[in-house]
């Protein structure tokens, strides 16, 4: 049966507070999910009081002050700071989004961070995205062709068709939408999640590439695709604001059109 | 886990080529329950419910048998289909399979059921 209540070792205790220093004008504090492989004990959840008269904006500045100024030990993964690498996806104030764009102003009380959900924990929040990227690559995400390329130039597209395509081809690969999804949570080995079946379609919508019924075929699974019961978490929680959910309905269609 | 790589765990057994009948299906006895329940609904409100002898004539017009039996079948093929995805949603592994059986043969033994039930009461009454 699905677990709905978290084995022993991993329910979340609670951590060591980490007051703001004196003088501080404008302080909100930020909870945050601890969990150290090494350490052989439970989550814990510390907090930290921090001055966002001395913070940049958004919460990854708040993530790295903390880590600079008062615990080194805390562990995220961040590059670009800008929204496009997808690294610092984490759970803040219940919701799946990238650290690097989420305004602290926009949190009301405290700052709950978690790791994305229901993924195993490298540390802290870091968690173990091996299998998701396993699935992206499972569904084969480059240009399939059977007609040789032409000899002089590229193969060509014209503006509509690329313009199908661009949705899907924004996707940053940060795993928000299908670490929220319930039908990842319960079946993550069996069922692709929105990011893959996302990247699934972009292929599918192309108009250069030539492996559409491979790649339904690949598809049509009660688990690879039809887990989908369109919750539509995945839609709501995108940072870049992309819609995985439409294009599981399109792939729905796609199959369907190809059998009646 | 041993020395399996992640691609390897991810395809799995790879597709079972299946998913798109019982997606369909359930769109289509969704459709039918709706125009089935709405006839049931409206035409039923005409009967008096307390009277055994008056459901009973009721139940044995040709028309209203037929779509009776049509009306059960589609929502027990409907609730089969809805019970199947919520167990493969939350029970994994030998517990799914026997479950499925098992959900199967509950519709299966409530179609009979009704069915033979509309049968008797329009074969013992002379409309």
């Amino acid at each position: 049966m699905a677990e709905f209540r978290l084995p022993a070792n991993s329910r979340v205790q609670p951590g060591h507070e980490h007051k703001a220093p004196t003088g501080s004008t404008r302080v909100r504090k930020f909870r945050i999910y601890r969990y150290d492989p090494t350490a052989g004990a439970n989550p814990r959840m510390d907090s930290y009081e921090v001055d966002l008269d001395k913070c940049g904006p958004m919460v990854l500045d708040a993530l790295i002050k903390i880590k600079n100024e008062v615990d080194a030990t805390l562990t995220f993964r961040r590059s670009c700071r800008e929204g496009i690498c997808g690294s610092c996806a984490m759970n803040i104030d219940g919701t799946n989004t990238l650290a690097c764009i989420k305004a602290t102003e926009d949190v009301r009380g405290d700052v709950n961070i978690y790791p994305l959900p229901h993924m195993p924990v490298v540390k802290d929040l870091v968690p173990d995205l091996t299998h998701f990227y396993a699935q992206y690559a499972s569904i084969k995400p480059w240009l399939q062709t059977k007609s040789p390329a032409p000899s002089d130039r590229e193969r060509l597209q014209t503006k509509a068709d690329r313009e199908k395509i661009d949705m899907p081809s924004n996707c940053i690969l940060c795993a928000c939408c299908s670490t929220a999804c319930p039908s990842y949570w319960w079946n993550p080995e069996k069922y692709l999640g929105p990011a893959t079946l996302l990247a699934a379609y972009r292929w599918l919508a192309d108009s250069r590439d030539e492996a559409t019924g491979e790649r339904l075929d690949y598809l049509e699974d009660p688990f690879k695709l039809y887990r989908c019961h369109t919750i539509m978490n995945c839609t709501y929680t995108c940072p870049k604001g992309l819609n995985p959910a439409w294009a599981i309905g399109q792939i729905k269609q796609m199959i369907a059109e190809r059998k009646l | 886990m041993g020395f399996r790589s992640p691609l390897g765990r991810a395809i799995g057994a790879g597709s079972a080529k299946s998913g798109f009948e019982h997606w369909w299906g359930q769109r289509v006895s969704a459709a039918g329950l709706g125009l089935l329940g709405l006839w049931f609904v409206v035409s039923i409100l005409g009967v008096d419910l307390g009277d055994h002898a008056a459901v009973s004539a009721w139940i044995a017009s040709m028309p209203h048998a037929t779509l009776l039996i049509l009306l059960v079948v589609t929502l027990l093929y409907h609730s089969n289909l809805g019970i199947n995805v919520v167990l493969e949603d939350y029970v994994h592994g030998g517990k799914l399979v026997f479950s499925l059986a098992v959900v199967r043969f509950v519709h299966v033994v409530m179609a009979v059921a009704a069915i033979y039930s509309i049968v008797k009461l329009s074969l013992g009454v002379q409309a």
